[in-house]
């Protein structure tokens, strides 16, 4: 089938097979590998996108499902000043280790810094509680979204 | 490759059902797709998309139910002020499934349907008496929860049916409510055992009503009568609290398996019953 949809903010054309998966469409038909797949059975986290700003999970979702979607990938992140500035955080607080699980994280986080304000450390751990990290033990990746959420509170403040 | 139909309105899939026999209703298809690929091979069977169905989402109140459409996902579910006013354990409950994004797909119908031992959703929905509302191209049926679901992945929905809303009893206010669930870690996880009570007092403060049902625990959510009976016209005094757990003790008969043997699942069920009744206010 022909799929229309806006991908990072750009309108995208696509023919696939009407039940070929979200992820295969985005890292093999369209080269977009930022989204990783993991477990391919919605344990993990590691193929979150964003469909009309919710999360998803990329592996098990169908090519039907997101004819006229607005879709976010990681490889969108920066293209939005809350995405670039949460991108920062996780460098600057060494986030990192492997990276496999970061294009997860940091899409599971971008929905909750639109609101900074509900924002505290248990609503951080409850938004990123759907994806599995093997390395960092998870501090350093709460310590960056809560710092990327306390700058973009700030910028808010003086605005 | 399988075709996929995905229809806007309920009398279109409905006549789809007709028309196609063996035609799989996929709502958030997190249960569908897991299953299909973990078989290995590809059901040829098209697929009938029910996100885009109006009639299927919602959350509404009419006649003192609440009233969910079938594809609502959890999510809204989760965050609901109805939910939270009219069926307090079910929001608790839906919080504990998955994590965040699959909580954004996964629908309650979805739960129902697949009637997995371990559904999170069930308990709270046995103990609130949830009605389904069933529709086929004939008409609709209406089957308490309790009906409907039959054993382990087995349920009374007709091969023309979908599940359309699910009818809840509001709560009036004067209930404790308790939902609990155990795992192995707090998210993304099946439950161990789950939990879902439920007692109401007359004005002497005795026990009037009591409900308790659970999940993990047996084929499908278990219930037992006679731990009911024993607070019913209690003052939750030691004796009748006793009798109550002796009786749980006796009546639920879980099984070993590869998340925990069967006699930590008693002890986990017991306990579960034990700490609502002693602190029953302090539910959630």
């Amino acid at each position: 089938m022909m799929l229309t949809f806006r991908l990072n903010g750009k309108p995208v054309t696509v023919s696939a097979p009407p039940d070929r998966r979200v992820v295969d469409i985005l890292r093999e038909d369209l080269g977009l590998t930022g989204t990783k797949e993991s477990c391919g059975s919605g344990e993990c986290g590691a193929c979150t996108i964003l469909i009309d700003g919710e999360t998803r999970l990329s592996c098990l979702m169908i090519a039907a499902q997101i004819d006229g979607a607005e879709i976010t990938t990681v490889e969108g992140l920066t293209s939005t000043e809350e995405g670039g500035i949460l991108m920062e955080a996780f460098v600057e607080q060494g986030a990192v280790q492997c990276g496999y699980c970061t294009p997860g994280m940091e899409l599971s986080a971008l929905p909750l810094l639109k609101d900074t304000q509900q924002m505290d450390r248990e609503a951080i751990k409850v938004a990123l509680s759907g994806n599995l990290c093997r390395c960092t033990g998870y501090v350093k990746i709460v310590d960056a979204v809560a710092r990327a959420g306390a700058i973009i509170a700030e910028k808010r403040d003086k605005a | 490759m399988t075709e996929v139909f995905s229809p806007s309105h309920l009398s279109e899939a409905l006549s789809l059902m007709e028309r196609i026999p063996g035609i799989r209703p996929m709502s958030g298809g997190t249960d569908l797709l897991v299953r299909q690929r973990a078989m290995g091979e590809v059901d040829p069977s098209p697929l009938m998309l029910l996100s885009r169905i109006d009639e299927l989402g919602g959350i509404g109140f009419q006649k003192g139910e609440l009233v969910l459409g079938a594809a609502t996902p959890f999510a809204r579910i989760v965050s609901h002020p109805l939910v939270k006013t009219h069926a307090p354990p079910l929001a608790t409950a839906a919080a504990t499934i998955g994590g965040p994004a699959l909580r954004n797909m996964a629908t309650i119908g979805g739960n129902i349907q697949t009637a997995s031992p371990a559904a999170d959703s069930l308990p709270a929905l046995y103990v609130m008496r949830a009605r389904l509302v069933l529709v086929s191209h004939v008409g609709t049926r209406i089957l308490p929860i309790d009906e409907f679901i039959r054993g382990p992945g087995k349920t009374d929905l007709l091969p023309n049916e979908l599940i359309m809303e699910i009818r809840i009893p509001s709560a009036d206010g004067s209930e404790a409510w308790h939902f609990e669930k155990v795992g192995r870690r707090k998210s993304l996880a099946i439950a161990v055992a789950s939990f879902c009570g439920m007692l109401r007092f007359s004005g002497d403060g005795k026990v009037s009503e009591a409900r308790f049902a659970w999940g993990s625990v047996a084929p499908t959510v278990a219930r037992s009568v006679e731990a009911e009976q024993a607070v019913i016209g209690s003052r939750l005094d030691q004796g009748s609290v006793k009798k109550s757990i002796l009786a749980t003790q006796a009546s639920l008969a879980p099984i070993d398996d590869i998340r925990a043997t069967a006699e930590y699942r008693r002890m986990l069920a017991v306990g579960l019953l034990a700490c609502f009744l002693d602190a029953p206010r302090s539910g959630g």
